[in-house]
């Protein structure tokens, strides 16, 4: 290894670890600052460690957050599980029962996808107002579920399109039928799918404000998203609480994604090879 | 491994089907994941009560009361009515975050009342507020039958009576009432300098040189987002006009183009240059902590609720005044609760409100909440120093509603007023901010 | 994806499957009826919920519905001039601008930068990975708290820039009246520019080693195949990169309000922040319906090409 290349790694190493030093940087601050106590938290000592391990603010974040951390498991784990089926179902449509006008239909549908919401908020509480859901936990999972219906469509279609249709057609000499087809065949190789759409979904989810701000209109039943932000309102805001409250809320996602962040990397990069 | 092949855009396209629009990628020959596993924890298997639903005896609370001084208040409420209805479960609702005073909570209650989901009763700003947002549209229940039953015609002050009436019905119960004029001083700040707390703006004026002198911001400002200025300047524009002029802004009788409103955007304007100078960067929710810190503003104008917070804080160098040139004025806000009409329990919202208009509730509610009562006849011995001379004043002044929250006039036009100040703050421009109210009052159509 | 062969599964599931003797075409027919209708109530859904709602949002975007009392008098573009000609608007527009500007570039240029790194055999290269994608694990109120703590004037960063010697640079972050977009574009970047890393680390892997060697043997240096070979073949990704970093542009939300709300003078004021204002805070309906429209409208302009591209591969 020639000195000029030495260099040129040790430049690589440097920038990269930079950056990794800054993408940590707000969650070491969240956790320093979240292990003080009240009295600890002020603007001229924010960058030195905790005294010690004092968790009143995790204790008192809890004590304000925790309804809303179990509703939003209540609402999060149905919603990503419903989600994922129809858009298995969907996907199998899409990719093997390619009817006229199907590929245009499919078009039509990933608009969705990029929606701003607010071009729709409206019309969905006058709508959901009408439905009796409007503030309900279901109605909530409703949307959800309305729309993630794009997503897993295009996720579990791009998958489906990978199985050859030479097997669809020999099932169906065999006589298999559109649900034999998904059941027998489709279904058994659809857990990696399924693995990615439940994830995928299951983060946005559980990550929304918008939605949840607006259709649970009840403060005791708001996703956790939204009861962080409430504490981050309040009056006297204690920062400590408030770090406390965000981790407590990101803690799910990120807990998935670092047991499962092999399985996306790796997927990534088995996708970008396919040939 | 190694592809043979050079990626083409198709093949691209077919991976960006997964892995562009979803931060998901996936594995073909990845040992496929148990779907179990993305929840890691197991959901309770509890029901979410469904809301309001028949059977339940409950009574739910909105309200934006969710730190320090409001939360032991409203919890000393609850306290009386717990003990008096002990089969009923009290659900709060209480929801501070968003934009401005009560921004989500108000958001969230409008989005109920208009979809006819209603909460039992709801914290609600006396006056304009109230009429304005729920009783115009219907959906509100006259409450004569309780003021006549509780008596409450005759304990509370006619003024106040008249603030929360509308077509002659009165619409809701005040709890409290919260005088916006109050001039908050440190008197560690000012005996440093060796100033008096000022009674004219003039005064502000010469105090606060004194204090930039010793590098000390006069005045508390926090203006990241709309409202504080807002507030300000209804103190201002009290100091400047006599009360019927300051009434008749909201009649259409006062033009916003008028002299004494440009005068009073300049008072403003001027005190700016004496406020912390990172009042832009602070918002309403920071600035206790900065007004009590050690290199903090020597003053700040602010409501009474001011005093219950500094309490809290275990803060004690400080003291009060009228806010400078309203000696003798009293701009009332008043934190009520009324009957909005398909309350899923209008018996236990009835009862919340005899609670609400009781001399017992009040004088539970006030102390900590650092407000004054608004019946007449409470139990002085439970207030404190400042408490007691507020119900003075508020028995021998002249009683002016509060713009800022909302007894004077309508929700859209305070905040389109409290967003024109919030430009005055970071321009500094008066005739461009001058130009904006006149635009809001022109929309919300005063003396129309 | 690639499969290897036919699961046992199913093999064993086909054989299992009880066989139907009649081969007739209408079979064909039949099935592809039932695959309509099972779809039929997702199609229903996607009609009503967003091509249903995008219509209505525009017609009450044409009514008077300005107050508590609903009012579906027809006022034309009353509420679209109003819009238009309103200050706060203008300033929502010119923060769309800076903070588009600062979102996408940042994305996309640290993105690509950090991927290209990474794709020289570094050790540890999971490890780098891992920490630079998980920002987007979190939501944009957490983001959003953590860095209005980090973005106070008196503290946070500005602390650090004070400790190495820098006291008179002290930016006030998301409270500059004029530019605290920017500010929040350093959030927003924060949270998404690991996920477009990992877009072009998976575009890089996809480029063949000849690829590279060829351009070396040319003579190009390091910098000049990236310039000519590398950065030209993973347009695709680029594209990809602008459309998803675009869309997050129109619609932010919830970040901005877990930082400073409007901010001071509209500072950091977004239109779907000021849609829900007009709506859920003054009232004004069919005002709060046109700007969710005009952002709808917004969106179009990358959408549509966005799906054109899709077309062609959808169609395969």
């Amino acid at each position: 290894m020639s000195l000029q290349r030495l260099w040129s790694r040790g430049a690589i190493y440097l920038v990269l670890t930079a950056f990794a030093a800054f993408y940590l940087m707000p969650f070491y601050v969240m956790l320093i600052t979240s292990l003080k106590p009240y009295a600890d938290v002020n603007i001229t000592r924010m960058w030195e460690l905790p005294r010690g391990i004092y968790l009143d603010g995790f204790l008192e974040a809890w004590r304000l957050v925790s309804p809303n951390f179990k509703n939003s498991v209540i609402i999060t784990v149905p919603a990503a599980l419903i989600s994922a089926f129809i858009g298995s179902i969907n996907g199998y449509i899409f990719a093997k029962w390619r009817f006229r006008g199907a590929d245009t239909l499919f078009i039509l549908f990933l608009v969705g996808m990029f929606l701003p919401y607010q071009g729709i908020l409206i019309p969905l509480v006058l709508t959901l107002q009408a439905l009796k859901l409007y503030g309900t936990v279901i109605g909530l999972i409703l949307v959800h579920c309305i729309f993630g219906i794009p997503i897993t469509a295009l996720l579990f279609r791009s998958y489906y399109a990978g199985v050859p249709n030479e097997l669809v057609d020999a099932a169906k000499i065999d006589g298999c039928g559109f649900f034999g087809i998904y059941r027998w065949i489709l279904l058994p190789i659809s857990m990696p799918a399924f693995a990615v759409v439940l994830l995928w979904q299951f983060t946005t989810i559980w990550n929304d404000y918008l939605i949840g701000l607006v259709v649970l209109s009840t403060p005791r039943l708001a996703p956790i998203n939204v009861a962080v932000q409430n504490i981050a309102g309040s009056w006297s805001v204690e920062w400590n609480v408030q770090m406390a409250a965000a981790l407590i809320a990101a803690l799910p996602t990120v807990l998935v994604y670092l047991l499962l962040g092999r399985l996306f990397m790796r997927g990534l990069l088995a996708g970008a090879l396919k040939g | 491994m190694q592809s043979k092949r050079v990626v083409n855009r198709r093949q691209f396209m077919k991976y960006l089907g997964f892995g562009a629009t979803s931060a998901a990628l996936m594995a073909a020959c990845a040992a496929p994941a148990a779907p179990g596993a993305t929840g890691g924890a197991q959901a309770p298997a509890q029901e979410a009560p469904a809301q309001g639903a028949s059977g339940e005896n409950q009574l739910e609370i909105f309200s934006w009361w969710t730190s320090g001084g409001e939360v032991e208040a409203l919890n000393a409420l609850y306290a009386i009515y717990s003990e008096k209805y002990p089969d009923v479960e009290i659900i709060n609702a209480a929801l501070a975050g968003g934009a401005g005073q009560g921004g989500n909570m108000k958001a969230l209650l409008e989005t109920r009342m208009q979809g006819g989901q209603p909460p039992d009763s709801f914290q609600v700003h006396l006056g304009r507020e109230l009429i304005d947002s729920h009783v115009i549209p219907g959906r509100m229940e006259p409450l004569d039958f309780l003021y006549e039953e509780e008596g409450l015609y005759d304990v509370f002050p006619q003024d106040l009576i008249e603030i929360a009436s509308y077509d002659g019905h009165p619409w809701s119960v005040p709890v409290n009432i919260h005088r916006s004029n109050v001039l908050w001083y440190r008197t560690d700040k000012l005996e440093a300098v060796g100033a008096e707390p000022p009674t004219t703006w003039d005064e502000f004026f010469e105090v606060a040189e004194m204090l930039k002198a010793a590098g000390i911001p006069a005045l508390a400002v926090a203006e990241n987002e709309p409202n504080f200025s807002g507030h300000v300047f209804e103190t201002v524009l009290v100091a400047v006009m006599d009360p019927e002029t300051y009434r008749g802004l909201f009649n259409g009788s006062t033009s916003w183009e008028s002299e004494q409103v440009t005068q009073a955007l300049e008072i403003l304007n001027r005190a700016y240059d004496y406020a912390n100078p990172d009042y832009l960067s602070t918002s309403w929710g920071d600035i206790n902590d900065r007004y009590v810190a050690d290199d903090g503003p020597a003053m700040m104008i602010m409501g009474d609720w001011t005093h219950g917070v500094l309490k809290s804080k275990g803060f004690t160098t400080y003291h009060w005044a009228p806010s400078p040139g309203t000696q003798g004025k009293f701009i009332v806000l008043s934190d009520s609760f009324g009957l909005p009409k398909n309350a899923p329990h209008r018996e236990n919202a009835i009862n919340w409100l005899r609670v609400c208009g009781s001399r017992e509730g009040q004088d539970a509610f006030n102390p900590p909440k650092g407000s004054i009562p608004a019946r007449t006849d409470a139990d002085l011995s439970v207030y404190d120093e400042y408490q007691l001379e507020a119900m003075e004043d508020f028995k021998t002044n002249i009683l002016v509603p509060s713009i800022q929250h909302g007894a004077a006039a309508k929700q859209s036009f305070v905040l389109d007023y409290a967003i024109a100040l919030n430009v005055l703050a970071t321009t500094r421009d008066v005739a461009a901010a001058q130009a904006q109210l006149i635009q809001a009052a022109e929309d919300a159509g005063f003396g129309a | 994806m690639a499969h290897k062969s036919i699961p046992a599964t199913g093999e064993r599931g086909v054989a299992a499957s009880p066989i139907t003797q009649k081969r007739r075409r209408s079979w064909l027919r039949s099935d592809m009826f039932i695959a309509v209708l099972v779809l039929t109530p997702s199609i229903i859904a996607v009609a009503l919920f967003i091509y249903g709602f995008i219509g209505w949002t525009f017609y009450m975007s044409t009514v008077k519905w300005n107050s508590q009392v609903p009012d579906f008098t027809f006022v034309g573009l009353a509420n679209w001039e109003r819009l238009f000609s309103d200050r706060r608007f203008h300033i929502d527009l010119r923060n769309l601008v800076y903070y588009a500007a600062g979102f996408m570039t940042q994305c996309i240029v640290f993105g690509f930068i950090i991927a290209a790194l990474l794709d020289q055999k570094i050790k540890g290269e999971a490890i780098y990975r891992t920490i630079i994608i998980f920002p987007f694990a979190v939501s944009g109120i957490v983001t959003g708290v953590a860095w209005r703590w980090l973005m106070q004037p008196s503290t946070g960063i500005n602390l650090l820039f004070a400790k190495i010697g820098l006291e008179n640079f002290q930016p006030t972050w998301n409270s500059h009246p004029q530019y605290g977009m920017w500010a929040v574009s350093i959030a927003a970047a924060w949270q998404f520019t690991g996920y477009v890393m990992a877009l072009y680390l998976a575009g890089l892997r996809g480029i063949p080693n000849e690829l590279r060697e060829a351009a070396a043997i040319d003579g190009a240096g390091t910098f000049a195949t990236y310039r000519h070979v590398i950065i030209p073949l993973l347009m695709p990704v680029t594209f990809t990169a602008i459309v998803l970093t675009g869309m997050n542009s129109i619609r932010v939300f919830d970040l901005v309000s877990a930082m400073s709300g409007s901010g001071p003078a509209f500072a950091t004021d977004t239109l779907a922040f000021y849609m829900f204002q007009s709506t859920f805070g003054a009232y004004r309906y069919s005002l709060g319906a046109a700007i969710g429209s005009f952002m709808i409208f917004l969106s179009a302009f990358l959408i549509v090409p966005y799906l054109m591209s899709m077309r062609g591969e959808v169609e395969r």
